[in-house]
């Protein structure tokens, strides 16, 4: 058995370590679980063992139960599983994300989770990890996603909320609970009032509580007066497009804010005012250089992208192969959904 | 051209019509004169030819990127439009130019007949001077159309909106000859260069689908039987030896049939005749299909002519030398009409639309299940005492289509739509059993909701067969009802049938691949003419 093989094996339940006897992000309940982020389609439920980043543990409590069998360690520091060294690094994606580095014999795997190379203002930033074989995501492994400055989006999002209140206008959001509305909040922030939904606010308060700051916003509750959320800015999780709640806002200017809406034709699918491209992964440009950079003689692409940018690599001479895995955003979309048990009445 | 862009973020971002209006009524205070007239040049039409190749575009993007061909492609498979590919792909720009659409536009003119090398210099020199917004529209001037959803119509109601002017007039005045450098923008909405009392139409009158039993409706007597023909309604105005021809959607097409407007001019008389364009050759009406070949052309070719000849079957007459005679009752109309159709010697693709001999209400029941066989949809019922009405009216005139034909068939092939379907696979081709294999039957594009769209998009995500490309090959798993209002054997169709208007009628969740129907039994959906 080669070194890799010993590290990771491929299985119908999620990426396997034999040596170490767990699991990166399984998908179907196994006995160790070793978790890169808390987004549903990669913490799921029913795992007897969880290991995570120290600001991950809370969000994962908090979605999957109190109950839940989980341990957890800080960013760069590491854990030996069965002869493995076990160790999470900056993946700039969410609040607690990693990859996850598995090292054994001095063989070297990183899995990458989800990852975002550009830094902005409210996640530990991406760190690349030297290995020999890197498992990376490739949600957005087409040229055509290039992703502008923190600062542009920031005074892009900015003079929207401004240019509508102008108009009379309330400004809602659009961003998963976890990670893009941090993500948000942090690109607003000081701008005016912020209001959550309540899935976000419950998260917020578990995150802070996790001892993480985050800039201050109050509930959006459906009781609340007309007048006290006119002309200010809302944030909600994508389930609410459509909903009741969301027509109780008076004068509502609608956004969605997602690496999708790089496309016109995405944009105008979503029947919205305004759709800002606002990533919680890396562009096309992040994805090559974060490939180089950890020197990898293997590289394994998962959900996104694969074949495009598995080709890609191998035509610039990086040895890489396509890996079908049940990550990427229509699982995730759904299993958001599930996971929030979102109210949008 | 910053304006310009700004409106076109407006614009496509909405759905909502008023806020189209409301955009382009901003832009028509603000602009430049003549960059207002260039924006309703590029609207309805009236488009410089492209001054630079598509393919050359292509290659000076490629050229600049370091991109290989093969991932340009799947790129532009992605976004679906090649203006916006290359907007996406081009690199951050270096130095900024602002220039007026009337500058961009003017130079973009004078490019034509330059060498490759100079268009090349040009472009380059526009690409990396713009933003990436602008760029698009840079891309889009050079030839494209704007396919953002502003039809003429709503440019009119913009343009109403501004002026006051009525919109029948203004798009009579838009769609008139004019050119940019010899008008001004009041002059062209005033229509100094049209005379509208010429051409005037009047609003359609409408009917709606039949809802009660035949016989609830009374008297046969008092009824006026015809065949629903499926073209385009369309109004003949003739007034001072000037012919106009408005479609339903009020678009003055007159250019688009030349052999109705030289057939009408035979009349003596001046008229407002209302009727349907119909694609015929000898004496038998086409299909639409057909006719639709003939609809929204630039030029109208003599090829085209004789390929797909167009006719005309005349329902009512709304004014008669002057007068307006909406008012009278329509079995009086309809005299009227004929004794006109009978004063002058016609072709005979212009005619009058016949009407259906019938005695008792049973009787219209076989009567409409064969109007499929001469390419009708059905029967229009009118009351003998009915007005022409302005718009819908329930109760006096009723439309009683024939039902569709349907059949099972499962899915085989998905492709991505374009603009604003260019992220979700929209397009699909179905197919059913033939022996043990599967043959194409149909490709449709219509009939779901948005969100069935976006659950087959992730289902054929995940069940692709083919990874590149624009088309996926899907396991054949899918099956959907398929209606369509005709069939006929063809052989310039693998099965050996050719289908009329498939449209998805409903997703048969309920249903396995193993049960959708033969090529034998839809065979048998075919009835002799």
């Amino acid at each position: 058995m080669s070194k890799e093989n010993q590290l990771i094996k491929f299985t119908k339940k999620g990426i396997y370590c034999p040596q170490g006897k767990f699991y990166l992000d399984p998908w179907f309940p196994v006995e160790y679980a070793i978790i890169s982020h808390g987004h549903a389609d990669h913490a799921r439920w029913g795992m007897k063992r969880y290991l995570c980043t120290d600001d991950s543990k809370a969000i994962l409590q908090h979605r999957l139960g109190t109950d839940i069998n989980i341990k957890s360690i800080s960013y760069n520091n590491s854990k030996t599983i069965n002869g493995v060294k076990v160790s999470f690094h900056p993946a700039g994606h969410v609040i607690g994300s990693a990859q996850i580095r598995l090292e054994y014999k001095g063989y070297v795997v990183v899995f990458s989770g989800d990852y975002k190379t550009q830094p902005d203002f409210i996640t530990q930033p991406f760190e690349p990890v030297k290995c020999h074989t890197f498992i990376t995501e490739s949600t957005f492994g087409l040229p055509i996603y290039k992703w502008k400055s923190e600062k542009a989006l920031q005074d892009e999002l900015q003079s929207w909320v401004k240019t509508n209140q102008e108009n009379n206008r309330t400004s809602v959001f659009f961003g998963y609970s976890l990670g893009k509305a941090q993500r948000l909040m942090s690109l607003l922030d000081g701008c005016d009032d912020i209001y959550v939904h309540r899935a976000i606010h419950n998260l917020n308060n578990t995150i802070s509580g996790s001892g993480i700051q985050l800039p201050e916003t109050k509930l959006w509750s459906a009781d609340l007066d007309k007048k006290t959320i006119q002309n200010k800015i809302i944030i909600a999780p994508p389930a609410l497009l459509g909903s009741r709640m969301l027509k109780r806002v008076p004068n509502v200017a609608t956004a969605v804010c997602s690496g999708w809406m790089q496309i016109r034709g995405n944009r105008r699918w979503q029947s919205v005012d305004a759709g800002f491209v606002v990533s919680d992964h890396a562009d096309w440009d992040g994805l090559i250089s974060a490939v180089k950079a950890t020197g990898a003689e293997q590289v394994y692409v998962t959900h996104g992208s694969q074949a495009v940018f598995s080709k890609y690599l191998n035509e610039i001479g990086i040895k890489a192969d396509e890996l079908v895995t049940e990550y990427g955003d229509e699982a995730l979309a759904k299993a958001e959904k599930e996971t929030e048990n979102i109210v949008t009445e | 051209m910053k304006l310009f862009s700004e409106l076109i973020s407006t614009i496509e971002i909405t759905n909502k019509t008023n806020a189209k209006i409301d955009a382009l009524v901003q832009y028509f205070k603000t602009a430049p004169d003549k960059d207002k007239l260039w924006l309703i040049a590029l609207f309805t039409g009236k488009r410089p030819s492209r001054p630079v190749k598509t393919t050359l575009m292509k290659e000076w993007c490629m050229e600049l990127t370091q991109l290989p061909e093969w991932l340009f492609l799947e790129s532009y498979s992605t976004v679906g439009d090649l203006g916006e590919t290359l907007a996406l792909l081009l690199p951050e720009p270096t130095h900024q130019l602002d220039l007026s659409l009337n500058e961009w536009m003017t130079e973009l003119k004078a490019l034509k007949p330059k060498s490759d090398e100079d268009k090349k210099a040009f472009v380059l020199e526009a690409w990396t001077g713009l933003d990436q917004q602008e760029r698009l529209i840079f891309n889009k001037l050079i030839g494209g159309s704007f396919r953002i959803g502003v039809s003429k119509k709503t440019l009119v109601n913009a343009l109403a909106k501004l002026t006051n002017i009525d919109a029948n007039q203004l798009m009579h005045s838009i769609i008139g000859n004019w050119d940019i450098n010899s008008i001004s923008f009041e002059e062209l909405i005033h229509g100094k260069h049209i005379n509208y009392d010429n051409s005037k139409p009047y609003p359609f009158c409408l009917a709606y689908a039949l809802e009660k039993k035949l016989t609830e409706l009374g008297e046969t007597n008092d009824w006026i039987v015809e065949q629903k023909w499926d073209g385009i309604r369309g109004q003949i105005v003739k007034r001072n030896n000037e012919i106009y021809i408005w479609s339903r959607g009020e678009e003055l097409v007159t250019k688009q049939f030349p052999e109705l407007v030289e057939a009408f001019s035979n009349f003596k008389d001046d008229f407002v005749i209302d009727g349907e364009i119909l694609a015929m050759k000898n004496n038998d009406v086409l299909l639409f299909n057909d006719l639709q070949k003939r609809l929204n052309r630039k030029n109208v070719t003599k090829k085209l002519l004789e390929e797909v000849p167009v006719g005309f079957k005349a329902y009512d007459i709304l004014e008669f030398n002057g007068d307006d005679i909406r008012e009278q009752p329509f079995e009086n109309r309809r005299k009227r009409l004929e004794t006109l159709f009978n004063s002058v010697a016609l072709p005979e693709h212009v005619k009058l639309s016949f009407i259906v001999d019938f005695k008792r209400w049973e009787d219209l029941h076989d009567i409409r299940n064969n109007s499929r066989a001469i390419n009708s949809e059905g029967l229009m019922l009118k009351q003998k005492k009915s007005p022409y009405h302005t718009g819908r009216k329930k109760g006096d005139w009723w439309k009683w289509k024939v039902d569709p034909l349907t059949i099972d068939a499962v899915m085989i092939y998905a492709q991505k739509g374009s603009g604003r379907r260019s992220s979700k696979y929209t397009d699909y081709t179905f197919a059913v059993k033939k022996d043990d294999a599967l043959v194409t039957v149909a490709k449709a594009y219509s009939g779901l909701t948005d969100k069935e769209i976006t659950e087959i998009s992730q289902w054929v995500n995940k069940n692709a067969i083919e990874r590149f490309g624009p088309v996926r090959t899907v396991k054949p798993e899918l099956v959907f009802e398929i209606a369509f209002e005709g069939i006929a054997l063809s052989n310039r169709h693998k099965s050996g049938v050719a289908l009329r208007f498939p449209r998805i009628a409903r997703w048969r969740r309920d249903k396995p691949a193993s049960e959708i129907d033969t090529i034998e039994t839809v065979k048998q959906l075919i009835t002799a003419p």
